[in-house]
């Protein structure tokens, strides 16, 4: 039977669905009593969900059509040496 | 097929074939990977150095210094994962320059204790992110995932914004796969038990923090 402590270590492993079946099994165990580890396991599945759906550093259309006009410029004036190897 | 999608990581064969263009020198086809992949390397970039001038500096020198080492490119790896190398490594060069101890990298503050153990167990509102307005929200996000250390945050937004492999994660940050794994367990429950204090529920009798 794991412990808390256990379940914590394996949760990424559990939240990512990297871990075999039996491991699973026995958290899943785990989870079936313990009433903590099973709001931290829903919380950090949110935590990860939040982040990822609410996109915080968007890059703005017009900032980024700057950076992109840039970008080739500084690409057209740098001298680049190419091996001939292929 | 010349379908590029916005995706990072894929329709590989196209990238492929504007890797092997701009590597003789067609910048047309560079310009195909930069506008694929630049929402991805600043959002990156502003993740680790909490700073948009920094994050749009990384993203010019990371597409720069991409074009001009493009035969280093062995393709043995995605063009991706190669690019963002070389923007976590700009952008942590960024972090040093305006931290005054200089000793920021992917190693520090894997010691710490906080989160390793969860204090905070009251259960969150069914719809945590209603409580709060879009940028109310958004501010909550960004002051949340700042306090992390930059190991910590980088390894997160790589794994689970990006939502890159363990393994990808592992080869762009050049660390060993638990390390990732234990770095990405860390973010998470500190960021989650940070989180709690605005999005647990007041049912129940919990008092406010």
């Amino acid at each position: 039977m794991k412990n808390c402590k256990e379940f914590l270590n394996e949760l990424t492993d559990y939240l990512d669905g990297t871990m075999t079946e039996a491991v699973r099994a026995e958290l899943d165990e785990h989870l079936h009593w313990c009433h903590d580890c099973h709001v931290v396991l829903n919380t950090t599945k949110k935590t990860i969900e939040i982040y990822r759906d609410n996109t915080i550093y968007e890059l703005p259309e017009r900032l980024r059509v700057q950076l992109q006009q840039a970008i080739i410029t500084k690409c057209k004036s740098t001298k680049v040496v190419r091996k001939s190897s292929e | 097929m010349e379908t590029i999608q916005n995706k990072a990581g894929e329709d590989v064969s196209s990238e492929l074939a504007l890797v092997q263009a701009a590597k003789k020198g067609d910048l047309e086809a560079f310009s195909g990977l930069v506008k694929r992949y630049d929402r991805n390397i600043f959002r990156i970039a502003q993740h680790i150095t909490h700073n948009e001038d920094d994050a749009q500096d990384v993203v010019q020198e990371a597409f720069l210094k991409a074009y001009q080492n493009l035969d280093q490119f062995q393709g043995n790896s995605k063009f991706y994962t190669w690019l963002v190398r070389i923007a976590v490594n700009e952008a942590l060069m960024k972090l040093r320059r305006r931290r005054s101890d200089k000793t920021v990298s992917l190693d520090e503050d894997v010691v710490t204790e906080e989160g390793a153990m969860p204090r905070e167990v009251a259960d969150w509102s069914p719809n945590p992110e209603q409580l709060y307005g879009q940028s109310e929200l958004g501010d909550i996000l960004k002051k949340t995932i700042q306090g992390l250390p930059p190991g910590f945050r980088t390894v997160f937004v790589l794994r689970d914004v990006e939502g890159l492999s363990t393994e990808e994660t592992a080869e762009m940050l050049g660390l060993s796969i638990p390390a990732v794994k234990s770095r990405l367990l860390r973010a998470r429950l500190q960021l989650r038990e940070r989180l709690a204090k605005y999005f647990k529920s007041k049912k129940g009798g919990d008092g406010q923090p």
